[in-house]
């Protein structure tokens, strides 16, 4: 039943030999690889060669020409070029002049990393610990350009708004989202119209959320215009400062993505045993500890999970900038992928693939160290 | 509550007891639950007051956008139709009429195409105008891409479930090495792409049988699995260069197909990660005596194993539609004059050389969100019944 039918027996069925078999009967026969074989070969072709035929491109100075395209290998240039020649301070900063609070944490951080790295020497197998590198190698690397840029007051370039994107809206997300679904699970009537409203905003289209953030947002005509006249505060252009355009950012994004979180959780919390609270609210628990003691255990696992999942899609954040800012102030609204087509609108196509490129080295190794080190962790927990 | 009867505090109880603890298990006291309530209201307030916004702007005037904000319609504005009037008047041909003949257009130049290597067929020429281009552009992309996504990605995934699959590692590795050849040779070589193709393929083919039973390790369903899932971490981006230089290179871009397939490709992942699941929890035991009456495997896919899914496929089919519906990347890279989407068209509106009308992109924002809306609204009945939940459950 459950194999794949390579082995028929020629004497035994009639259905081995190809002679005399019906068409349906060849199909069933075979199965296994029509079923399959649709999907592989969609993949094969516009995920799989497009991922390779991108190093090709990264590798190359690419030229549209008449009869089609003309590479022209360079090696290495287009990555040297984002992190030490002319397109340095957009992709990743500026990193001079260097703070001591930055290079302080980042050596610390990178003593921690080399601490936890050579511990792991003794627990785990030479995969593994081939893993454990580039995993600490990305996470010193992404320390020192953070101490550098970030800590010591210098402006961030598309690697770490991106990377804020990531770390900050996941967060805040995440806290507010599991906070909803806390309170929707809570016994109160109209919970299926909060639930259909909160969850409306992840549907929308990301591009109209844009425009409609971006009217809602506007300082002379928007809405809240009085609000900001009466506060006095009228001549503050939130687009015009980079933190305050990317807490902007962050605020939309938020609104989009937190009914995932929000559906997701309220899912787990539904799932937890109503008897087990019962029985804790009787013997006198505060609605804390029950949280703390029984519920959050309970909900661990979908929750990490649900991170995982909302952390990828955040790596490919592009439609809100793109229509908000077009990346301004300057370019610190830019993600990496907004970064990617600009490069590609001025037509450097080598260097718009070496940063797509970039990206997915990030997202990989930043969503696979979570999967392993926190992910598989807990669902092992939640399964012992 | 069923249980609202069983009191665990004193009967007679001050005001502040009364006020701040439960009356009874499972219930909340009266000031937590106002504290819930608001909040909730707070929230709700946050996630219409935008959707709220659009809609209102779309039936607002010049001046009723640009004398500052006005908010109520019928109190401080007088809301008209003007913007909704513009996009079905700006040009001719804005009725279903229109629509209708784009549909069969799409057919006809189809079959043109199909036919083209035999007979000549004159390609007809649209007649439609923008708004209703963009949104049957949006329809037939959307609605045939989750069509083939979900057909191709639970196949997929019912193989998974039920059929051991034993890729050879070797095999996989010539695929790669030869993948990489037939790119290098293609780009840097300036061999001719069909020819490159075809040989490495023919190679393949022929080594897989020569040698390919000689390699000993295999993988197993779950790395397979796995694999497909991963892809969903790919960034749409690090495709999108090259799937722009292989449908320039056979002529195909700003064609639905274009948009069809890779919008199905993008959401494969996760069709197959749901559908896995659905499938995985079926009892095995109603397929194997389906097997034993003699029905084959195709068979018992369409008849047995889809009927019993139905509410997940259903969950699933809705979800990947929105998706599709709300695509932006590939469609700006790929579609840029005859296949228009909503997204694109409203993007579009905003790069006027008179500034931007937004009471007018309001009423596209309108048109693109309300059926997303819809789906919204359906697709929570099925996750409040637990359809969709499974997979996350891990």
């Amino acid at each position: 039943m459950t194999s794949m039918q390579t082995t028929v027996q020629p004497g035994t069925s009639p259905a081995g030999t190809s002679s005399g078999e019906s068409w349906s009967e060849w199909l069933d026969r075979h199965s296994g690889t029509f079923f399959i074989a649709p999907a592989v070969t969609l993949i094969l072709i516009f995920s799989i060669f497009p991922t390779f035929y991108s190093i090709v491109f990264a590798l190359s100075r690419v030229r549209f020409t008449g009869e089609g395209l003309q590479f022209r290998f360079v090696g290495f240039r287009n990555f040297e070029k984002q992190f030490f020649g002319s397109d340095q301070v957009h992709f990743l900063g500026k990193l001079t002049p260097a703070g001591l609070i930055g290079m302080g944490l980042a050596a610390i951080i990178t003593g921690l990393v080399l601490v936890w790295w050579v511990r792991s020497f003794r627990r785990t197998t030479a995969v593994g610990m081939l893993g454990r590198t580039i995993s600490a190698a990305m996470a010193i690397f992404l320390a020192w350009i953070g101490g550098l840029s970030l800590l010591s007051g210098n402006s961030i370039g598309t690697l770490y708004t991106t990377l804020f994107y990531v770390i900050v809206g996941c967060g805040l997300q995440f806290v507010i989202g599991t906070g909803l679904a806390f309170l929707c699970s809570q016994p109160i009537s109209g919970r299926n119209f909060f639930r259909v409203v909160f969850f409306i905003p992840l549907m929308v289209t990301p591009l109209g959320v844009g425009y409609a953030m971006k009217m809602v947002a506007d300082i002379t005509k928007g809405p809240f215009e009085p609000i900001l006249r009466f506060l006095d505060i009228q001549d503050w252009v939130w687009s015009a400062d980079a933190w305050s355009a990317r807490i902007v950012m962050m605020v939309c994004d938020s609104w989009q993505w937190i009914p995932f979180i929000f559906i997701t959780m309220l899912a787990a919390l539904e799932n937890v045993p109503r008897d087990h609270v019962e029985a804790a609210q009787v013997d006198g628990a505060s609605s804390v500890q029950i949280f703390r003691e029984i519920t959050w255990p309970q909900i661990v696992p979908v929750a990490v999970t649900v991170l995982l999942i909302r952390a990828i899609e955040a790596f490919k954040i592009v439609d809100l900038p793109n229509i908000m800012t077009g990346g301004g102030p300057g370019s610190s609204t830019e993600s990496m992928t907004l970064h990617s087509v600009y490069v590609w609108r001025a037509n450097d196509i080598g260097s718009s693939a070496a940063i797509a490129y970039l990206l997915l080295i990030l997202t990989v190794v930043c969503c696979a160290s979570f999967f392993n080190y926190v992910v598989l962790g807990q669902l092992r927990k939640a399964k012992a | 509550m069923s249980d609202a009867s069983f009191q665990f505090r004193k009967a007679n109880r001050s005001l502040m007891e009364r006020l701040f603890e439960p009356p009874a298990v499972g219930r909340m006291s009266p000031a937590s639950r106002v504290v819930v309530y608001v909040l909730l209201f707070l929230w709700t307030l946050f996630v219409l007051f935008p959707i709220y916004w659009v809609i209102i702007t779309s039936f607002k005037d010049a001046a009723a956008v640009n004398q500052g904000p006005y908010y109520i319609p019928f109190v401080d504005f007088q809301p008209n139709l003007n913007a909704w009037r513009a996009q079905f008047t700006e040009d001719s041909y804005c009725n279903v009429a229109a629509v209708g003949r784009q549909l069969y257009l799409l057919g006809h130049n189809l079959v043109a195409f199909l036919l083209s290597p035999v007979v000549t067929i004159a390609p007809m020429e649209p007649q439609i105008c923008k708004i209703l281009l963009a949104f049957t552009n949006s329809v037939v992309v959307s609605v045939i891409s989750t069509a083939l996504c979900v057909a191709v990605g639970s196949m997929a995934a019912y193989a998974l479930a039920r059929i051991q699959y034993k890729p050879k590692f070797g095999n996989i590795l010539m695929f790669v090495l030869l993948t990489l050849g037939v790119i290098l040779a293609t780009s840097y070589g300036g061999v001719p792409w069909y020819v490159s193709t075809a040989v490495a393929l023919a190679l393949f083919f022929f080594l897989v049988r020569a040698i390919g039973r000689h390699f000993k390790r295999s993988l197993g369903n779950g790395d397979i699995l796995f694999w497909i899932i991963s892809q969903r971490i790919l960034p749409p981006i690090v495709v999108v260069i090259p799937v722009y230089v292989m449908f320039q290179a056979v002529k195909m871009l700003d064609t639905h197909f274009a948009l069809i397939v890779l919008y199905a490709v993008a959401n494969l992942p996760i069709v197959v990660w749901l559908m896995h699941d659905f499938f995985a929890g079926l009892p095995i035991e109603l397929e194997e005596s389906a097997q034993l009456d003699g029905a084959t495997r195709p068979r018992i896919f369409w008849e047995i194993v889809l009927p019993l899914t139905r509410p997940g496929l259903a969950a699933t089919t809705l979800l990947i539609l929105v998706l599709n519906w709300n695509e932006y990347l590939f469609a700006v890279f790929l579609a840029t004059v005859k296949v228009q989407t909503l997204p694109i068209m409203v993007a579009a509106k905003n790069a006027g050389e008179k500034g931007v009308f937004w009471w007018e992109m309001c009423a596209v924002i309108v048109v693109m969100i309300v059926p997303v809306i819809v789906m919204a609204i359906l697709l929570t009945r099925f996750i409040s019944k637990g359809v969709l939940m499974g997979a996350v459950k891990g």
